[in-house]
């Protein structure tokens, strides 16, 4: 699945202690950078990425020859301007872009699959701390991310509390709920029901469990859209017919528009690596991790919040979102918060959202002016 | 910036933490962060209130006051200013005791019920009065909970919050409102602003 031209790879020798209790060291974190670093080395941002992300943010990605997920957001003049400031993003571990992941191969040579190590957000974040120390940087300038990006920003803002000036996370949550978890264990289902996943060692034998990884993407791809947004865009509109078939094939154009996601998806994801980053978001609890307040991870950083939610996101709704201001109210952080008014789901953050993306370019630019 | 920012923000020393509670446009805060270096926080319920106080780069929650005050510790702010918003809230006195708990001091301004013009339009136009300060019509006014400076100089008395400073505004003229002259001033004053604290 890796093409391993087009990865930058840094090679991480200090010993990594996971949450699982196992200990990792030599493994690469792949990354990509945007922008140049100043001489200041004042204005790098680290991006992270979401369930389905990769270190590609923006440009075309070489392994898939798409755009890159965050394309409306960061670039040239865009929200998160690459001709200000020096944009940072890694391959979670777990992930299959590069990073240390189940598709890598374990010392003995043989492909990890579920023999791959359990790993958290935090896990995630600690890995990624190294890259600071890669590219000379004391302190970033920010910090972003959305969805399980956001909930990245505020582990890594709790483990390293003076190493970002501002943080943004954008439509995420401080602890996965019953709903998100139920959502990622029917994706897990339908992974672990196909015949080809062979209990995670489908890799050996050539045959991807393409079918459940497509009904898991399928599946999570509702939820990443509003009822409003898929309603005006589908409606009840037939496939390429003038009439139903009364049978099973995609009648409706929003059946042939899912399992084309399926189908897209399948080709650049790795299935072990979907269960292994839903497991890494369901056991995301930032709050438990300090006895239950929440407020207590953001003790220490003098940083500068901006959180954002939008309107029509059902799967990390605004409330979520608003218990993280209300913790860093509570201690009399710098705390800002808006949300905004989008029919387009979960995935706003990702899309054309003029209000989001002036929003994200005004925080960022006046904040940067400041310095 | 009008007249009443200015008088508020001479209420105000400098370096101090200010919440400005409504703070529309956040032309007050810009000025108390740039010309009194405040740290500066607002609370505005407007989406496109809200961008434009980012836009300015200042620190602002989108929210309610009757829902969202709750959220800040007791006096964690050395002041909260309320500028013309407390007759919008369903429940004022309910906003008003969270400006107190919230604020070590806190700055009220009131859009004076009392005014001689607001009388006059009332007595002898015999509609629902429109001036400056009341610049909508009855059907699509905010305002839910009008008062005078009398009736505010009485509630908050009678709450036993304390009074420090109570200034009528009037136009370009600001005035100290005290027990003798109050009804005076509520008859000549288009706007009430007072400094209390609990």
């Amino acid at each position: 699945m890796n093409t391993e031209k087009n990865i930058k790879t840094l090679i991480v020798k200090k010993p990594l202690k996971l949450d699982c209790g196992k200990t990792i060291k030599d493994f690469p974190i792949a990354y990509e950078t945007y922008g140049s670093l100043n001489s200041k080395k004042d204005n790098a941002i680290l991006v992270f990425h979401a369930l389905t992300g990769d270190q590609f943010v923006t440009g075309t990605n070489p392994v898939t020859n798409k755009e890159g997920w965050w394309s409306y957001a960061v670039g040239p003049d865009k929200a998160i301007d690459t001709n200000k400031y020096f944009v940072i993003c890694s391959n979670v571990i777990g992930g299959c872009m590069g990073s240390y992941g189940p598709s890598h191969k374990d010392p003995d040579q043989k492909i990890f699959g579920t023999n791959f190590p359990v790993i958290t957000i935090n896990d995630m974040v600690n890995a990624q701390y190294n890259l600071l120390d890669h590219f000379g940087i004391d302190k970033l300038f920010s910090i972003t991310g959305g969805s399980m990006g956001g909930m990245q920003v505020l582990q890594f803002i709790s483990n390293f509390p003076d190493k970002s000036k501002t943080v943004i996370p954008i439509a995420t949550t401080s602890s996965h709920s019953a709903q998100n978890i139920a959502f990622n264990e029917l994706g897990r289902q339908a992974i672990t029901a196909d015949s080809n996943w062979k209990d995670g060692n489908y890799t050996s034998n050539e045959t991807n469990p393409g079918k459940g990884l497509a009904v898991a993407r399928m599946a999570a791809h509702i939820t990443y859209l509003s009822k409003k947004g898929l309603q005006e865009k589908f409606g009840r509109k037939l496939q390429e017919r003038e009439d139903l078939k009364f049978g099973f094939d995609a009648d409706f154009q929003i059946e042939s528009y899912l399992r084309y996601q399926g189908s897209v998806f399948v080709d650049r994801f790795d299935a072990n690596t979907y269960l292994y980053i839903t497991r890494a978001m369901d056991y995301f609890d930032l709050a438990k991790q300090f006895k239950g307040n929440l407020s207590d991870a953001f003790i220490n950083t003098k940083a500068k919040f901006f959180i954002i939610s939008f309107t029509s996101d059902w799967l990390y709704p605004t409330q979520e979102n608003k218990d993280i201001v209300i913790a860093l109210n509570s201690i009399g952080a710098d705390v800002g918060f808006v949300e905004i008014e989008s029919d387009k789901g979960h995935d706003s953050f990702l899309l054309d959202v003029p209000d989001f993306l002036s929003a994200l370019k005004n925080f960022l630019d006046k904040s940067y002016e400041e310095n | 910036m009008k007249n009443e920012f200015q008088v508020i923000a001479d209420l105000i020393e400098k370096d101090k933490k200010v919440l400005d509670v409504g703070c529309a446009d956040g032309t007050l805060m810009k000025f108390l962060k740039d010309n009194k270096n405040i740290n500066i926080r607002g609370l505005e319920i407007s989406k496109e209130k809200v961008q434009e106080c980012i836009a300015k780069g200042l620190t602002v929650i989108e929210g309610n006051a009757e829902k969202d005050l709750k959220q800040f510790p007791d006096k964690s702010f050395d002041y909260v200013v309320l500028s013309q918003t407390l007759q919008a809230f369903l429940n004022p006195e309910l906003v008003l005791d969270e400006l107190l708990r919230v604020g070590k001091k806190a700055i009220v301004t009131i859009p004076n019920f009392g005014y001689w013009k607001v009388r006059f339009h009332l007595l002898f136009k015999g509609t629902m009065p429109i001036t400056k300060t009341l610049p909508d019509e009855w059907y699509n006014t905010p305002n839910l909970h009008m008062c005078t400076i009398k009736d505010f100089f009485h509630f908050v008395k009678s709450k036993d919050i304390k009074i420090f400073k109570s200034l009528a505004l009037n136009n370009l003229n600001s005035s100290i409102i005290n027990e003798s002259n109050l009804g005076v001033k509520n008859l000549s004053a288009d706007l009430g602003i007072f400094l209390i604290e609990k």
